[in-house]
């Protein structure tokens, strides 16, 4: 029965992409499975405080989805996964798909008795290590499936027990192990999405040295009212209120010894970071260090806004070197300006490293069919007939545009699975 | 149907804790005509929910009534089909947030079983909505460019017909004018390949493809649509299923440019869009008098980024001026090519393309005001280098090429609204913001709110552009390629096929009774009384997605294959002539009713929260989940948007005695939320209507309030629940209580 054609479609990845796509297939009356790393749904979307540029929550967008997902009740998630293989042709695709242990099942009512008794902490990684969390956990406050997780580390210290024996729905499993499940699949959509560049690789900058060299990444979370700080944007040294903030565009992008392409997003996210801090510091000075603004299309009209506020400088000009003076642990930018060529001196109390998107694909193993370019991305649509990749493993995109190329690849996806 | 009620009280995750479920139990038998009431300590676990199936296997229970979580938690579990389901909210919004067996946590539960109880009792099943003419799922692309050919493609390979309009005499858009073009991932400059594209169209048996036409009509709905096209004098009527409108763009008035862009004064100035036309021509020479080309000079944002032309980016034109750059080079390696830009806009792996253009020895120039010059009939451009700090002269320019943008085909033609003659009827004061509709002479829907898709900003016509870039404001029509947001051609591609995928899942799910966005999968509708019907034209005007035409008379026509079931015009209907079959301005009222109101010597204040279902109640939930207390007053009720709500329920609500009336909706305005558009806003409005009446009942208008609230917001939620109440104990009880 190996070669029997199924109309089943593959989504591999559970963020804005994935998503999009799974649910679309969904609610034209496709059988969906999608595969998701992270304990929940909604990828790097569900860490973002607010989207450019109306400054909303992504979690009101994202609860809609998941309402989607309800309602058509034919999208099969399968949490903490990953492919480990895909071999085959359009119409029959087999898939590996290992599933790491939750040691939670669907029993799970998330009434939160485990974390209670916890008392064994680990470094949250939704809030990417800022604050610790109890090892019985549910991963963020809106997360999907809302099912809490044990880490590894609980789940075989001798606390494991004590966790267990405080759930009354017997949902933990302390035993559970990672297992392997073979899906037959039609089409398959790969939308792995990106990773924030390593910012310790851009040495000159200080990332990892000065605590108040944060990634425009971690500041989402801390502008977040369920982040490490409960939304107050403080410096990490000293959890003082930044007085002066200094965003660094193309911190590893567009730079032929890091990335060389542009992520697009970079300049949004900084500028919309911007008026995070603004809001809550009326008397704040921010300056971002930029080499071009990229805001396409309408989203123009937020810099238009931005370049309104006085206390907002763009300054055109790279920072050649961070350093950090001992004493107050202010940042010490030296600047080029690129007009007189002379460097300049310039203090800030914290600075935001724009890292651009490395696509997932440039590290994680995928089918040797889905050639990556110079950079990692697969950058095609239609990587084989039936196979498909969408979103930030193609090309460095937004939100909406993520939507765009998911809602595309869906189509594609069941043009592949179609029967004639 | 009749009604066996079987109502479940789960008594785990601290509800047994925090209420007294057996005096619930009894409550559900007598006052929620129950014929059974079973608590479980694991309501969801295997052993609850046999439970449940048992019941209606055995005992032939076919209404539920679940209090345990919320209802946005084990929806899978609590599924059983061919029942009449109610979710109340014991957990979140009881045991989790508000102190255990205490006597107002408890009058809190009874109240939440009473009007559940309610509530079920004016629920009936659903049926299906099906019209009485045949379905069609034909698709209806207008726009014969690279998007719409490309959409008509698209879902003939998804096994759909495709019915292709184009205005002009052959396929191809704008696109058929140009040579070459770089696509994704823009590597080099290679020919366009929209004669292949145009001919796989023309050779797909399941694509009509209507050459030199227009569509002079659209009328019905989903799945029900008319499209009577005329072509070459002669006219033909299609039965459409969803419409993907890719109509295009045109280019920026270069008439209309600055002075410093020297448009006009000279031949040898032309727009971006001009040396297309020369590419084709095989002209890439001087205009003035065809002389091989020197030195070219690109000016880009001409008349972008500018508020007082396009304040938007046409996010292509550093694209094509660095193509157009290259094929100067490429023409002659020796022609001296500069690049004047302000912000260079190649995202992506398009910076590949930048590099290919400097590579090619392309000069850029960073400046914000370049100048074009006309010295005795010879060209320069002067500008400030920023990058030199200093002013620099670029004399002896044989070609200025302008970078004029991408304005959408649907920003032309006469306002609406503007146009509409004044026909002396009262103003409905209810309506709110204007939504521009330009007469752009595309779609020409016969629907009442007019002809053309609304617009959002700066004529484009879509309506939630993060998170739902499809969706434009009339059901089953998607808007895609440039005149939905400035693009190129690989973008457009991707555009076409997911709006192709969009409108497929439309008709999937109307011809089976089922709603689109946001409510997809609902089978509920709206149906109107007409007996009862004023003519006051509230719905019709009031409804954010122009779902309902109208008669001469006045009457309501409602398609409700246009229908998002939001309920906008139930809550609009001054004569509550609107339903669905599971949500209705009798069920709602039947609810508030429901609630006990203690008289003003228990003080016991009592506060009505109205919600909408999508943000504000998650955030309720999400208090929950943090075990936030909030005072115990308050009674919720979560509606499908906030624009359903009806103003006879706050008349009902303060006759009853009940203190106050707290509306949580979504941010309104330009920056709306809403996903029904204008919901909250709406409600809004509506409510500002009451406090004259509050006046006439002598009653202080600060009893009604209404919140902004983000899904987000949950931390805040409390407190503003906790000092509404201090502010009603402050006012005093509503003098209604106990009449």
């Amino acid at each position: 029965m190996a070669d029997v054609e199924t109309q089943s479609i593959l989504v591999v990845g559970g963020g804005m992409t994935g998503l999009t796509a799974a649910i679309e297939a969904a609610e034209a009356g496709r059988e969906v499975y999608l595969v998701e790393k992270n304990p929940y749904l909604g990828g790097r979307v569900a860490q973002l405080h607010q989207y450019f540029p109306k400054l909303c929550p992504p979690t009101c967008g994202l609860e809609i989805n998941f309402r989607r997902i309800k309602t058509s009740g034919k999208v099969h998630v399968l949490t903490m996964a990953q492919v480990e293989s895909v071999s085959g042709r359009k119409g029959a695709w087999d898939a590996k798909i290992k599933i790491e242990p939750r040691y939670v099942n669907e029993k799970c009512t998330a009434c939160g008795k485990c974390g209670e008794v916890c008392t064994r902490e680990i470094d949250n990684p939704f809030n990417f290590g800022m604050d610790k969390i109890k090892a019985a956990y549910l991963p963020h406050d809106m997360a999907f499936p809302f099912r809490y997780v044990l880490d590894p580390s609980l789940a075989r210290s001798g606390e494991g027990q004590t966790v267990k024996d405080a759930c009354e729905y017997g949902a933990i499993e302390l035993d559970m192990e990672a297992k392997t499940v073979d899906l037959k699949v039609g089409a398959v959509i790969w939308a792995t999405g990106w990773m924030p560049y390593d910012a310790k690789r851009l040495d000159t900058l200080g990332f990892g040295a000065y605590p108040n060299v944060v990634t425009n990444v971690m500041m989402e979370r801390l502008a977040a009212g369920n982040g490490p700080t409960k939304g107050i944007i403080v410096r990490p040294s000293d959890g003082a209120a930044p007085k002066t903030v200094a965003f660094i565009q193309c911190a590893g992008s567009r730079d032929e010894n890091h990335l060389p392409f542009c992520s697009s997003i970079c300049c949004m996210a900084s500028m919309k970071q911007a008026t995070y801090v603004r809001a809550q510091y009326p008397d704040a000075k921010i300056i971002i260090f930029f080499i071009d603004i990229r805001a396409m299309d309408r989203l123009e009209s937020f810099y238009a806004d931005l370049k309104k506020d006085e206390n907002v400088t763009f300054f055109k000009g790279k920072v050649a070197k961070i350093e950090q003076d001992g004493a107050t642990k202010n940042l010490v930018l030296r600047v080029e300006d690129t007009a007189s060529g002379s460097l300049n001196t310039i203090t800030v109390d914290m600075a935001v490293l724009a890292t651009g998107m490395q696509p997932n694909t440039s590290v994680t193993p995928q089918p040797a069919f889905a050639q990556r370019d110079d950079y990692g991305f697969i950058a095609s649509l239609e990587v084989t007939p039936g196979f498909f990749a969408a979103g930030c493993t193609r090309t460095p995109i937004n939100v909406s545009e993520s939507v765009q190329d998911g809602t595309a690849a869906a189509l594609k996806a069941i043009q592949a699975v179609v029967r004639r | 149907m009749d009604k066996k009620i079987g109502v479940y009280i789960c008594t785990g995750c601290g509800i047994g804790e925090a209420l007294d479920v057996e005096q619930l139990s009894n409550l559900a038998k007598s006052e929620c005509h129950a014929a059974l009431c079973r608590s479980h300590a694991n309501l969801c676990g295997p052993e609850g929910s046999q439970l449940i199936k048992d019941d209606i296997a055995n005992e032939g229970v076919n209404s539920l009534i679940i209090a345990a979580c919320s209802q946005r938690v084990m929806y899978d579990v609590f599924d059983f089909e061919g029942t009449i389901l109610d979710r109340v909210n014991f957990r979140e919004q009881i045991a989790w947030t508000h102190p255990p067996k205490d006597e107002d946590t408890q009058m809190m539960a009874e109240d939440y079983l009473r009007m559940s109880g309610a509530k079920m009792s004016a629920m009936l099943p659903l049926e299906p909505f099906k019209p009485e003419q045949e379905m069609s799922t034909d698709i209806l692309v207008i726009g014969g460019g690279v998007t719409g050919m490309t959409a008509a493609l698209e879902a003939a390979k998804a096994g759909y017909n495709a019915v292709l309009v184009e205005q002009e005499a052959d396929l191809g858009g704008f696109q058929k004018n140009v040579t070459k073009n770089v696509v994704f991932p823009f590597k080099d400059v290679q020919e366009n390949e929209i004669a292949q594209l145009a001919a796989s169209v023309k050779n797909n048996e399941k694509i009509t493809v209507l050459t030199g036409s227009k569509v002079e009509k659209l009328a019905g709905g989903p799945c029900v649509f008319n499209a009577t096209v005329k072509q070459n004098g002669t006219t033909s009527d299609h039965k459409i299923g969803a419409v993907v409108m890719a109509a295009g763009w045109k280019p920026y008035d270069p008439a209309k440019l600055d002075k410093r862009f020297g448009y006009g004064d000279s031949p040898n100035v032309v727009t971006n869009v001009q040396f297309e036309e020369r590419a084709k021509a095989g002209k890439l020479t001087r205009p003035s008098d065809d002389r091989a080309l020197k030195t070219v000079a690109f000016i880009q944002c001409a008349g972008q980024r500018d508020p007082k032309h396009l304040a938007y980016c046409s996010s292509i034109c550093c694209f094509t001026a660095l193509k157009q750059a290259i094929q100067v080079k490429q023409q002659d390696p020796k022609a001296n090519v500069m690049v004047f830009y302000q912000e260079m806009r190649t995202p992506g792996q398009g910076e590949d393309f930048f590099r290919k253009a400097q590579s090619e020895g392309v000069i850029f120039v960073r400046a914000q005001a370049p100048e074009v010059l006309n010295v005795g009939g010879k060209l320069a451009v002067e500008a400030f280098d920023e990058l030199l700090g200093d002013t620099i002269l670029l004399d002896d320019v044989d070609l200025v090429v302008l970078a004029t943008g991408m304005v959408p085909a649907t920003a032309f033609g006469e306002d609406y609204k503007a146009k509409k003659p004044d026909d002396g009827e009262k103003k409905n004061e209810m309506v709110s913001s204007v939504d521009s509709i330009f007469i752009s002479d595309i779609l020409n829907l016969e629907y009442r709110q007019g002809p053309e898709l609304p617009e959002l900003k700066n004529g484009f016509p879509d309506s939630h552009f993060i998170c739902f870039p499809y969706e434009s404001r009339r059901t089953g029509i998607y808007p895609a390629g440039p005149v939905r947001r400035p693009m190129g051609v690989s973008n457009a591609i991707e555009d076409a096929t997911g709006a192709a995928m969009k409108a497929i899942q439309c008709v999937e799910l109307t011809s089976k009774g089922m709603a689109v966005h946001p409510r997809a999968g609902d089978q509920s509708y709206p149906e109107f009384f007409m007996q009862r019907c004023t003519q006051c034209k509230r719905c019709t005007e009031e409804c954010p997605f122009g779902a309902i035409n109208e008669d001469e008379k006045g009457n309501p026509l409602p398609q409700p294959t246009r229908c998002r079931r939001c309920g906008v015009c139930m809550g609009a209907c001054p004569e509550r002539i609107i339903s669905f079959k599971n949500y209705s301005v009798a069920m709602i009222g039947d609810m508030i009713k429901s609630i006990n109101v203690p008289d003003e010597y228990d003080e016991k204040p009592r506060i009505l929260i109205f919600c909408c279902e999508n943000d504000a109640m998650p955030a309720l939930d999400m208090a929950g989940l943090r075990r936030m207390q909030y005072n115990s007053w308050v009674r919720v009720i979560p509606l499908r948007c906030l624009g359903s709500l009806n103003l006879v329920w706050i008349a009902d609500s303060l006759s009853k005695g009940i203190d106050g009336i707290m509306l949580l909706g979504c941010r309104h305005g330009d920056n709306y939320q809403c996903h029904f558009i204008k919901g909250s806003e709406l409600a809004n409005i509506r409510l500002s209507k009451v406090s004259e009446t509050l006046d006439r009942l002598a009653l202080e208008s600060d009893r009604v309030r209404f919140e902004e609230i983000s899904i987000t917001d949950y931390a805040k939620v409390p407190g503003l629940l906790d000092e509404f109440a201090e502010k009603l104990v402050e006012i005093g009880a509503n003098p209604f209580k106990g009449f």
